[in-house]
């Protein structure tokens, strides 16, 4: 938008460098203002100044801070939970909620908060994995596809092209029919429907960072392409790989959510939140609670993850703000 | 410099806002616009004040950040609300400073129009040319749809563009630069505004197409009569096409005087700075800049002294603990303690 | 027909070649035999034995992919062991109702989406924003099929307004149609709305602040001028791209929805499939959501060349 002789330099840029009769370029409107502001912020280059950025971000802290509980209660189940989330108690069934349930119990008289807090660790579970399977699959081929372009940038691109077809639902459908409904059947499907979301990523900043110069003096100075990828771009490429990340977490979990609320991922009696909402679905009338607080806890725990997410975009990868 | 008042090209316009030879038409006094940012305000004008008449071009001159393009925003009130302006700017007996959005809307593009120095990317990508000359004229002279685009290939053809039946039909990226800085111009005098003001119009382009921008920029002046305010670091341009030139340096005005006084006869050491190198009017080379040492100071810091000081081979104390102000106007001004005679030739005197 | 648009079709159809035969190998990596899966429940030897002979599964595995594509290409996706109907004609019958759906809560989310993206990057700063934004990190937050399940509670049993499930073709009454189609509509389109008002935040604050912008204002272009002549036509190519790439969402969501609201439509068809093993339906169902995923996407770029004339025309980008 603008030449590169309209940045923040106050030095007459023409006259040091001696080109034709300029005073260097004069700047637009505003950015007299623009300019001493950046240079009065700390530089946004480490990644420990940009954390210490994030830090001041009160919306993203706060998403932090609940993903770590979600995170600890999903870790610390068995220790948490007050009943068995599978014991049913016909006696105490349907339940409102009470000093005895805070969160009332289901139609077999479970305890919907132990149900809630097991059925967290499943959606952390599915979520964490997910994202790993997806960044396992989608890095290798995005940075290849970035680095060596060509043939191998567009069989990339028809495998991403030919992964979106499918649509998340359809390819756990498909899964789920081939392999039959499971909780790691799921896990899978939604990996893979996030692989091509970090492979454009992963391509994109490749792209990027390989045209910098001291990747390409890296590549000059008899450096291997291992070495480029992974000494030099892949720790590069971080700050938006993060970022993909945070924002992977919430979609697997709802993904699971959604999977086992039509039974295609984790089976019952096993809790989870999907399967808590569809077991609710006959009891909307007289026990409204059952679908509330199983869905509250989904609601959290993915608006945690975007809040984060949206604070670490910001920090940390200015330029990829598009969702 | 002046010329007989202007036969307009449309009917509808007939009388711009005040183009009396001689009276000014813009008159902008004591203007100070200011940033605010979070931790601090940065000052980027600093009582500016200067006029301009019908038919008259004056150059206003300066490093970059010197305050020369905000100055021209804020007279256009086109600034971004974190700007705090004041003073008065006067369009043909009118104030504008203070007016509100709807108000200033209503004078922007019909009598104070601006050319900016980003060809490639003021143009609406994917809007047509016609459509996009069109607008202003559909907007302040209520012309119809179709109108506009017969006006629209006359303004082309006014700014010399070629085949301008074609190109009205078509959009930014399918004209070079330089036509796109001319459709800016055609879109800038659609309705024979009394003041232009031209931001670097000619910065983006390459040479051969420079002289033809301000071959059109003169051509208008004479034919329209319109005051042009033209912002620019380029000194051949200011030599080729100004009447009066003010120097400015970091957000104060430092001299001003008639273009042809100014470089004869710079007073202030500044100025001088600026000329030395510079070839004589008339030869042909490349006119390099003179490296004038220290840097521009701080548009923060507002100290009660020259600002020019660090930087002056003729400094003293009093420069430093005391702002001069211009001299009085007797056609040639400056703002400086220590001012060259008047008779000194400019390239002994230059800085280092 | 430019080099632009060409290249696409290209594209689409390598990419419509490469589902074709990922759905094909699918039904093929079937635990056991394929027969077996085909069968349903009639599985004496006899039976499987015929079902081999009238898929050609005996057939070397190219003849038979060339077969499935003739026969797809022709509009012969089978026949359901399930229900005995021709697949394509259970696709036909649910097609409008999906598309009712997708369509009200495209509207929805376009309207909504791009209404509340405009107003936040106007009103930058100010509370209108801050509560646009909220709303929509809500709507990304919330999963569709509770805010499903929420509103059945709220308006189909605490207020009983609409109805909570069954689908009245529009024909057969309108006023019918639409109270069973309203809260379906809303819990698809919720979703798709926050992210298209978050996009249209994002390009309006772009375009706003872009040089083309000022020149409109220094035109004295109004305001409503400025906003939606200029940085709102620009800022409508990054939201088609958006509602492209969403179209995924859209699909999937609308398997849930239809399953909450008891929608006879290409969903519940699928899911339906899925638990009746009914492997000739899963396999025509999914091979027609990825062609319309793949040819809506098409349309989508076509959609771009008329908004952008840098594209159709071919120039820089």
């Amino acid at each position: 938008m603008t030449t590169p002789s309209d940045s923040t330099s106050d030095i007459p840029s023409g006259a040091t460098s001696g080109a034709t009769a300029v005073i260097a370029t004069a700047s637009g409107a505003g950015s007299p203002a623009a300019a001493d502001g950046s240079a009065a912020a700390p530089r946004p280059g480490t990644l420990r100044t940009r954390l210490r950025a994030l830090r001041r971000n009160r919306l993203a802290l706060t998403g932090a801070v609940i993903a770590a509980v979600f995170v600890l209660v999903a870790l610390c189940a068995p220790l948490i939970a007050p009943y068995d989330p599978a014991r049913p108690d016909f006696g105490a069934a349907l339940a409102p909620p009470s000093w005895a349930h805070w969160l009332g119990t289901d139609d077999l008289g479970r305890d919907q908060l132990s149900r809630v807090i097991h059925g967290a660790r499943a959606s952390m579970q599915v979520g964490l994995l997910a994202v790993v399977l997806a960044f396992l699959v989608g890095v290798p081929l995005g940075l290849a596809a970035g680095f060596y372009g060509k043939y191998a940038d567009s069989a990339v691109s028809r495998l991403t092209d030919t992964l979106l077809a499918f649509p998340f639902l359809v390819l756990a459908v498909g899964l789920a029919a081939v392999l039959g409904p499971s909780l790691l059947n799921a896990t899978i499907a939604i990996g893979i429907s996030q692989v091509p979301a970090v492979i454009r990523i992963a391509r994109a900043e490749t792209l990027r960072l390989k045209h910098l110069d001291y990747v390409g003096a890296a590549l000059v100075n008899g450096g291997g392409d291992a070495t480029a990828l992974f000494r030099h771009i892949l720790p590069n490429a971080t700050s938006a790989l993060i970022v993909q990340a945070t924002v992977g977490i919430p979609s697997a979990i709802i993904g699971e959510a959604l999977l086992s609320f039509l039974g295609l991922g984790v089976q019952p009696p096993a809790p989870s939140l999907g399967v808590m909402l569809s077991g609710a679905q006959p009891f909307l009338g007289p026990a409204p609670w059952m679908a509330v607080f199983p869905g509250l806890a989904i609601v959290a725990a993915t608006l945690a993850f975007n809040l984060l997410g949206d604070g670490l975009r910001d920090v940390l990868d200015p330029r990829g703000a598009t969702r | 410099m002046s010329t007989a008042h202007p036969k307009t090209a449309h009917p509808k316009n007939a009388e711009p806002a005040s183009a009396v030879p001689g009276t000014p038409v813009l008159s902008v006094r004591d203007l100070s616009v200011s940033f605010r940012s979070d931790t601090r305000t940065v000052h980027a004008v600093d009582s500016l004040s200067y006029e301009v008449a019908a038919g008259e071009v004056l150059a206003i001159v300066g490093e970059s950040g010197c305050g020369k393009s905000v100055t021209s925003m804020a007279v256009m009130g086109l600034l971004p609300p974190t700007a705090t302006v004041t003073g008065s700017v006067r369009l043909g007996g009118r104030e504008l400073a203070g007016a509100t959005e709807k108000e200033l809307s209503a004078v922007r593009g019909k009598d104070l129009a601006m050319i900016f120095q980003e060809p490639m990317t003021s143009l609406n990508p994917v809007l047509t040319i016609g459509r996009q000359i069109g607008e202003v004229l559909r907007r302040h002279q209520g012309l119809s749809r179709k109108e506009a685009k017969e006006r629209a290939v006359e303004l082309l053809a006014l700014v010399g563009i070629p085949a301008p039946e074609r190109r009205v039909a078509e959009y930014p990226h399918q004209l070079s630069g330089g036509m796109r800085q001319r459709v800016m111009i055609a879109i800038a005098v659609a309705c024979d505004p009394a003041v232009l003001i031209a931001d670097e119009p000619t910065t983006a382009l390459d040479v051969t197409v420079q002289a033809g921008i301000l071959e059109v920029l003169q051509s208008l002046r004479e034919r329209l009569g319109t005051a042009i305010v033209l912002i620019t670091h380029d000194l051949g341009v200011v030599a080729d096409a100004a009447d009066r030139v003010l120097v400015m340096y970091a957000g104060r005005a430092v001299e001003q005087a008639p273009a042809d006084e100014l470089f004869t006869a710079p007073r202030h050491p500044y100025t001088r700075g600026l000329l030395s190198a510079v070839l004589r009017p008339g030869q042909e080379g490349k006119r390099r800049l003179p490296e004038i040492p220290g840097l521009v100071p701080s548009l923060a810091a507002q100290p009660d002294a020259c600002t020019f000081a660090a930087r002056c081979t003729h400094a003293d104390e009093r420069c430093g603990t005391a702002r001069p102000a211009l001299t009085p106007d007797t056609g040639h001004r400056v703002a400086c303690w220590h001012p060259v005679a008047a008779t000194a030739p400019a390239h002994e005197e230059a800085a280092r | 027909m430019n080099r632009y648009l060409l290249t696409r079709l290209r594209q689409s159809l390598i990419t419509l070649f490469l589902v074709s035969v990922v759905v094909f190998a699918g039904i093929r990596a079937l635990p056991g035999d394929p027969a077996l899966a085909l069968a349903g429940e009639e599985r004496s030897p006899q039976a499987l034995a015929a079902i081999r002979e009238a898929y050609g599964l005996n057939d070397n595995i190219v003849v038979q992919y060339g077969r499935f594509v003739g026969h797809a290409l022709t509009g012969d996706l089978g026949t359901s062991a399930r229900t005995g109907l021709p697949v394509l004609d259970s696709i036909l019958d649910a097609l409008p109702v999906t598309l009712e759906l997708a369509a009200l809560s495209l509207l929805l989310a376009v309207v909504l989406g791009i209404g509340a993206g405009v107003l936040a990057a106007v009103r930058r700063g100010k509370a209108t924003e801050w509560l646009a934004n909220a709303i929509a990190l809500l709507g990304l937050s919330v999963p569709t099929f509770w805010l499903g399940i929420v509103l059945v509670l709220a308006f189909a049993i605490a207020v009983p307004i609409f109805a909570a499930s069954g689908y009245v073709p529009f024909g057969t009454d309108p006023l019918d149609n639409l109270r069973r189609m309203v809260l379906p509509a809303i819990v698809l389109g919720s979703g798709l709305a926050a992210v298209v008002m978050r996009q249209t935040r994002g390009a309006m604050l772009d375009n706003l602040s872009a040089d083309y912008v000022r020149t409109a204002r220094a035109k004295g272009l109004s305001r409503r001028q400025v906003v939606g002549g200029h940085a709102l036509r620009n800022s409508l190519v990054t939201v088609v791209t958006v509602l492209g790439l969403q179209l995924g969402h859209l699909i999937s969501g609308a398997v849930v929805t239809e399953q909450i609201f008891v929608l006879p439509g290409f969903g519940k068809l699928t899911i339906d499939a899925v638990f009746t093993r009914d492997y000739t339906m899963l396999q025509g169902v999914v091979l027609c959501t990825s062609a319309a995923y793949i040819l809506v996407n098409l349309a989508v770029d076509v959609l771009y060349s008329v908004i952008d004339p840098r594209i159709r025309l071919g120039g820089a980008r």
